[in-house]
C-alpha cells in the first residue's frame, strides 16, 4: 500500500513540476509581450534612440542585430559547414581528430564573455579596427562555429550510405560526390540548424559588448555606400544589437522612459527569438514531408 | 541529378568516337589509355575540396589554442609583472585596484560565483530531472507535443531577456515580501535557474530515453510499481546522463554574464545570507573592463579573472569527460 502510495504522490509531482515549467514560459512570455506589447509601433521600431529624452526608438539597434547576423553568417556558414565535412567524411580516427572534437567541446562550453574579450584582444586591438560590426561578427563566428560544425557532421552522417555509395560507384570522385549528393540531401538538417543558430546569435550580448560596441553613429538611411561612417552598411562602424541595448539602457540609462524602452526591445527580441525557432519547426517538418511523404 | 558529372565523360566520348573511328584496335587504345590516365581535373577539385575542408577543421584548433594563449597571457601578467601574489589574490577579501596600495583580492567574486551557480544547480537539477521523467515515463505523448517544444523556446530566448525578466518581476518582489533591496544572491540563483533549466531538460531526457526498454519491464514484472522503477532502475542507469546534464547547466550558469550582473547588485563583500547582494567574476569583469586602461594593473587584474573562467571552463569540460566514460552504452 505504502508503495502504491508512493506511486501516486510521485506522479502527482511530476506532472506539477511539468505544468510549472509551461507555467512559468507562458508567464514569462505573456508578461514580457504585454509589458512591452504597447511598444510595438511603427514609429518605435524605425526611429533612432534618444540620450537624454523620452521618445526614442529602437531603429538602428534592430537594423544592427539583422546586419550583424547575416554577416556572422556570412563567415561561420561556410567554415562551420567545410569543418562538419571534414568531420563527417574525411577525418581519420586517429589522435588529431580527437584533439579536435575536444576542441569543439571546449568552444562550445567557453563563457560567451570570454570569447567576446577574445574578440576585444585579437579582432579590436590587434586588428586595429577598434569596436566594429565586423568585430562582433568574428567573435560570434567563434561562438558559433562549434553548433554548426555539430549540426553539419550529424544532418551529413544521417544521410544513407547507400546514396552514397550509388553515387561512388558511377565513377564519381569524393569531392563531387560529397558537393552534389551528400550536401543537398543533408541540406534540411544543416538549414535548421543555421536558423536555430542564427536565433542564438539574435539574442547574443555578453561577447559584443567590447567586440561590436555599446554605441551606434547616427545612421543614415538614404547612404547605402560602404565606406561613409554613417552609413548602415559600412561594416567598420560600431554597432550597438538590441540585445546590447536592453541591458545598457537597464544599467546606464538616462532617459526616462528607459524602461520602457527596454521593455519595447525585449518583446520585440522575443518576438524576433519566437519566428526563429517557429520557421525552423516549420521549415523543418515541410522538408520532411516533401522529402518522405510521411508525417513526422 | 541535374547536371552531368565527369564521370560520364569517358563513355560519351566513346560513343561519339564510335561513329568516326572505323579502326577498332586504335579505339581500344584510346578507350585504355583514356581509363588508366588519372582525369587531372578531378583529382585537383578533389584534393582542394579535402584541403578546404581540413583548413576549416584545423582552424577550429587553432581557435581554442589562440583563445587560451591570449587570455592566459594576458592574464598571468598580473602576477609576473605587477608583483601580485596568486595566493593573495585567490584568497584577499579586499578589491581596491585604484587604491593606495592597490588590493588585489578576488575572492569575493570567485565565492559569488561559485553559490549563484550552486543555487541555481540546486533549483533546476529536481526539475529539470523531473521534467526530463515526466516527458519520458509518464506522459510521452503530452511531453513529445507540448513540453518538448516548451523546452526548446525556452532554450532559444536571449540570456539579457532573463535577465531583464529579473529585474524587472523578481527584485521588486523580493524588496516587497523582505526588507532588503532586492538585488541578491537569491535573485540571481533564479534567474540562472530559469536560464539552465532548459539544458538540464533536455540532457536529461536523452540519458532516460536511452536506458533500455527491458530493464524497465523487468522490473514491472517482479512487481515494482512506476514510480520505483523509475527511482531504482531507470535514475540508476541514466545517473551518468543525468549528472552530465547537472554539470553542463552549472558550466552554463558559471560563464552567464549579463543576466546575472542585472539582477545581484554588484557588492564586492562577501554575501552573508541568500538575501545579500554579491558579485562574480563575469559582473566584475563586465562592468569595469570597459573603463580600464590597457596594460594598468587593474586591467590586468581583470584578464586575470577572465582566465580563471577559461580555467574553470577547462575544469568542467574535464568533469564531462570523465562522466561520459561512464555512460550507459546503448546500441
Amino acid at each position: 500500500m505504502r508503495a502504491k502510495i508512493l506511486d501516486r504522490t510521485a506522479t502527482v509531482v511530476l506532472t506539477l513540476i511539468a505544468f510549472l515549467i509551461i507555467m512559468a514560459l507562458v508567464g514569462m512570455l505573456g508578461f514580457i509581450l504585454s509589458q512591452g506589447g504597447h511598444k510595438l509601433t511603427v514609429d518605435f521600431l524605425t526611429s533612432p534612440p534618444s540620450i537624454t529624452q523620452a521618445g526614442g526608438g529602437i531603429g538602428p539597434q534592430l537594423f544592427n542585430s539583422f546586419y550583424l547576423l547575416v554577416l556572422t553568417m556570412l563567415f561561420a556558414l561556410p567554415l562551420g559547414i567545410g569543418a562538419g565535412i571534414y568531420m563527417a567524411e574525411y577525418a581519420p580516427e586517429n589522435k588529431f581528430t580527437q584533439f579536435i572534437r575536444t576542441s569543439i567541446e571546449v568552444l562550445s562550453s567557453l563563457p560567451s564573455i570570454v570569447v567576446g574579450l577574445f574578440g576585444l584582444l585579437v579582432f579590436v586591438t590587434m586588428t586595429g579596427w577598434g569596436y566594429t560590426l565586423v568585430s562582433g561578427a568574428l567573435a560570434l563566428t567563434v561562438f558559433n562555429l562549434p553548433l554548426l560544425v555539430r549540426i553539419t557532421e550529424d544532418a551529413l552522417r544521417n544521410v544513407p550510405q547507400s546514396q552514397k555509395e550509388a553515387s561512388l560507384a558511377l565513377g564519381i570522385t569524393k569531392w563531387k560526390t560529397i558537393v552534389s549528393v551528400i550536401l543537398p540531401a543533408a541540406l534540411p538538417g544543416i538549414i535548421t540548424g543555421a536558423i536555430l543558430a542564427s536565433g542564438r546569435v539574435f539574442g547574443e550580448a555578453a561577447a559584443l559588448l567590447f567586440t561590436a560596441g555599446m554605441s551606434s553613429p547616427d545612421l543614415n538611411f538614404t547612404d547605402f555606400t560602404l565606406n561613409s561612417s554613417t552609413s548602415p552598411l559600412n561594416p567598420f562602424r560600431p554597432a550597438e544589437t538590441l540585445a546590447v541595448h536592453i541591458w545598457k539602457v537597464n544599467s546606464e540609462g538616462l532617459t526616462p522612459d528607459a524602461r520602457d524602452v527596454a521593455d519595447g526591445a525585449a518583446a520585440v527580441l522575443i518576438l524576433a527569438v519566437l519566428l526563429f525557432n517557429v520557421s525552423a519547426r516549420w521549415f523543418g517538418n515541410w522538408l520532411y514531408k516533401k522529402m518522405t511523404s510521411g508525417r513526422s | 541529378m541535374s547536371r552531368r558529372s565527369e564521370g560520364t565523360t569517358v563513355i560519351k566520348s566513346n560513343i561519339i568516337s564510335d561513329h568516326h573511328t572505323p579502326n577498332k584496335g586504335e579505339r581500344t587504345d584510346y578507350l585504355a589509355k583514356k581509363l588508366l590516365t588519372r582525369n587531372k581535373r578531378q583529382y585537383v577539385q578533389n584534393l582542394t575540396g579535402k584541403t578546404i575542408a581540413m583548413i576549416c577543421a584545423g582552424l577550429l584548433v587553432a581557435v581554442v589554442v589562440s583563445i587560451t594563449y591570449f587570455i592566459a597571457s594576458k592574464g598571468l601578467t598580473t602576477f609576473f609583472f605587477d608583483g601580485v601574489q596568486i595566493k593573495e589574490f585567490l584568497t584577499g577579501l579586499k578589491w581596491d585596484p585604484e587604491g593606495e596600495p592597490a588590493a588585489f583580492g578576488v575572492l569575493p567574486f570567485i565565492t559569488g560565483s561559485f553559490l549563484v551557480t550552486m543555487l541555481a544547480a540546486l533549483i533546476a537539477a529536481p526539475l529539470g530531472i523531473g521534467a526530463a521523467i515526466f516527458m519520458t515515463e509518464i506522459y510521452p505523448r503530452f511531453g513529445k507535443k507540448v513540453l518538448k517544444p516548451v523546452i526548446e523556446l525556452l532554450v532559444g530566448i536571449p540570456s539579457v531577456v532573463y535577465g531583464y525578466v529579473g529585474l524587472t518581476l523578481l527584485v521588486p518582489f523580493i524588496r516587497g515580501h523582505f526588507d532588503v533591496l532586492g538585488f541578491s544572491l537569491l535573485a540571481g540563483g533564479l534567474v540562472l535557474a530559469l536560464m539552465i533549466l532548459p539544458t538540464i531538460t533536455s540532457v536529461a531526457t536523452d540519458a532516460i530515453e536511452a536506458v533500455p526498454q527491458d530493464l524497465r519491464n523487468a522490473s514491472l514484472a517482479l512487481g515494482a510499481t512506476r514510480w520505483q522503477t523509475i527511482w531504482n532502475v531507470v535514475l540508476h542507469s541514466a545517473l551518468p546522463g543525468c549528472l552530465t546534464a547537472i554539470v553542463l547547466g552549472m558550466a552554463r550558469a558559471f560563464g552567464e554574464a549579463l543576466a546575472v550582473q542585472m539582477v545581484i547588485g554588484n557588492t564586492t563583500k562577501l554575501p552573508g545570507g541568500l538575501l545579500d547582494p554579491i558579485s562574480t567574476l563575469t559582473s566584475g569583469i563586465t562592468l569595469n573592463m570597459g573603463n580600464t586602461i590597457q596594460g594598468t594593473p587593474y586591467n590586468n587584474a581583470l584578464w586575470s579573472m577572465a582566465l580563471l573562467l577559461l580555467l574553470m571552463s577547462f575544469v568542467f569540460n574535464l568533469i564531462l569527460r570523465i562522466l561520459s566514460r561512464k555512460k550507459l552504452v546503448n546500441k
